[in-house]
C-alpha cells in the first residue's frame, strides 16, 4: 500500500514490490542522491559536486572566511547552527547540497565542528596523509565531511589530496602519514564552488601551496541523527550499475586487500539498505556459510 | 656519506609485483618530497628499483591476520624499504 506524504512515497513493510520496513523515497525538491551515486559513495568515500555553489555565495564565503567563523557547539542541531545571512546557510540550502546531505547522513543532522583550513602562499611542505579524528570503525553508520571550496584551485595550489577507497582501511589519524603517494590518488582542481562530500575515514592532506596565494577551504562535520537506511532515492535501488559501483577496484589497492574491500562494502551496504542478502560475487555468502546438521528421523 | 631511502608498496608481497605505492626521504636535503607530490611511481616493480641500484634493508613481515579480524584492511600491506648512499650534507 502507498501513501503520498510530503512528497514522498511510503511503502509499506507489506509492499509486494519493496518488502522491508523501510520507507522507500522517490526525488524530492532536494536532489536526493541515487542508489547509484550513494554506491559510488560506499565504494570511492567520497561525492563530489564540482561549481555547484552560485558566485555570490563563494564571494560571501570569501569574505567570512578571512575573517574568521564563529563556533558551533558540538551536536547543535543544522537546522538552528546558522543564521540565514550567512553564506553557510545559504551554501546548505542548495538543492544539490542539501539533498546530498540528507541521503547520507539524514534529516535533521548535528554540527560536529567546523572550521577554515587554509594552505598558505609556498608553505614548502604538505600535511602528512592522515584520517581526521580519531579511529573510527562504526559498521553501519559514518559522518561526512562537508568541504567547500570556494575559488578555483589550480594544480600548484596543493589542492586536497585524497585516496579514493581509503576510508575502510583503519588506520588512526596520522599513523598513516609516511605513505607519500598512492596509485590513483586524487589531487583536487576544481573550479569555484565545488563541494565535496568525505566519509570520515577518507585519508586525506593538504597538498603544498607552491603558488603566492592562500588557499581556503571550509570544512563541516556532520554526526546522523537517524538510522542511516535508505535515506536517498532509492527508486533505481535494483540497477545494475549499483553492483559494479560497489566492485570497483582502485589501482593503490593490493591484490588480495581489494577482494576484503569489497567484502567490507557489501557489509556497510547491507548496512544502509537493510537488505541482508545483498552481495557481490558471492564474497559474504560464502565465507558465512556454516550449515546446521542435518536432522535424522 | 647520506641515506636515500626509497619506500615501496607493493600489490603482493613478491618484489616483482607491481608498485601501488611509494614515499621519497632524502638524507641529502638536496630535494624535498612531500605527501601527494606525483601520480607516476618511480619504478614499476620493486625489482626494478634493486636493478636500478637501490638496496633494499627492510620488508613487511608476513604475519596471519589477528583472530576475529580476519576481513579488516588497514595499512598498505606489502611495504619495502631501499636505501642508496651519497655523497652530501644538508645545507
Amino acid at each position: 500500500m502507498r501513501v503520498k506524504t510530503n512528497q514522498q512515497w511510503t511503502i509499506s513493510a507489506h509492499d509486494p514490490d519493496e518488502p522491508g520496513p523501510y520507507v522507500r523515497r522517490m526525488p524530492t525538491s532536494k536532489h536526493l542522491l541515487t542508489s547509484v551515486q550513494m554506491a559510488r559513495f560506499v565504494a570511492q568515500g567520497f561525492l563530489r559536486l564540482d561549481g555547484v555553489v552560485p558566485q555570490e555565495i563563494n564571494e560571501r564565503a570569501l569574505a567570512t572566511l578571512a575573517e574568521g567563523i564563529p563556533q558551533v557547539p558540538y551536536g547543535a542541531p543544522l537546522s538552528g547552527a546558522f543564521t540565514r545571512d550567512t553564506f553557510i546557510h545559504g551554501l546548505l540550502a542548495l538543492p544539490d547540497v542539501a539533498g546530498a546531505v540528507e541521503s547520507l547522513v539524514g534529516p535533521e543532522p548535528t554540527v560536529d565542528h567546523h572550521a577554515v583550513h587554509v594552505r598558505e602562499p609556498h608553505e614548502g611542505k604538505a600535511q602528512a596523509l592522515h584520517a581526521d579524528a580519531i579511529i573510527d570503525v562504526r559498521p553501519d553508520a559514518f559522518d561526512i565531511q562537508l568541504m567547500y571550496y570556494p575559488h578555483d584551485v589550480t594544480p600548484e595550489m596543493g589542492g586536497t589530496l585524497s585516496v579514493p577507497g581509503s576510508h575502510l582501511r583503519r588506520i588512526n589519524e596520522t599513523d598513516i602519514g609516511r605513505v607519500q603517494n598512492l596509485r590513483g590518488q586524487t589531487r583536487l582542481t576544481c573550479p569555484a564552488g565545488t563541494v565535496v562530500l568525505v566519509h570520515h575515514g577518507i585519508w586525506h592532506s593538504g597538498r603544498r601551496n607552491d603558488t603566492a596565494h592562500r588557499r581556503s577551504l571550509y570544512k563541516l562535520r556532520l554526526n546522523p541523527t537517524v538510522p542511516q537506511v535508505r535515506l536517498w532515492d532509492t527508486s533505481d535501488l535494483h540497477d545494475p550499475a549499483v553492483t559494479a559501483e560497489l566492485g570497483t577496484y582502485f589501482p593503490w589497492y593490493e591484490q588480495a586487500a581489494a577482494r576484503l574491500e569489497v567484502y567490507n562494502r557489501v557489509l556497510l551496504w547491507r548496512a544502509l539498505t537493510g537488505d541482508e542478502s545483498f552481495d557481490i560475487d558471492h564474497w559474504v555468502t560464502r565465507v558465512s556459510n556454516r550449515p546446521a546438521p542435518r536432522r535424522t528421523a | 656519506m647520506r641515506q636515500q631511502v626509497l619506500v615501496l608498496y607493493l600489490a603482493s608481497s613478491a618484489l616483482d609485483s607491481d608498485v601501488v605505492g611509494w614515499s621519497r626521504y632524502d638524507g641529502t636535503g638536496r630535494t624535498r618530497p612531500t605527501t601527494g607530490d606525483g601520480d607516476e611511481p618511480p619504478y614499476s616493480t620493486a625489482l626494478a628499483a634493486l636493478q636500478d641500484g637501490w638496496r633494499l634493508f627492510q620488508a613487511s613481515q608476513l604475519l596471519p591476520p589477528h583472530p576475529g579480524h580476519e576481513y579488516d584492511v588497514s595499512f598498505p600491506k606489502h611495504e619495502f624499504f631501499f636505501e642508496k648512499l651519497e655523497e652530501g650534507a644538508h645545507p
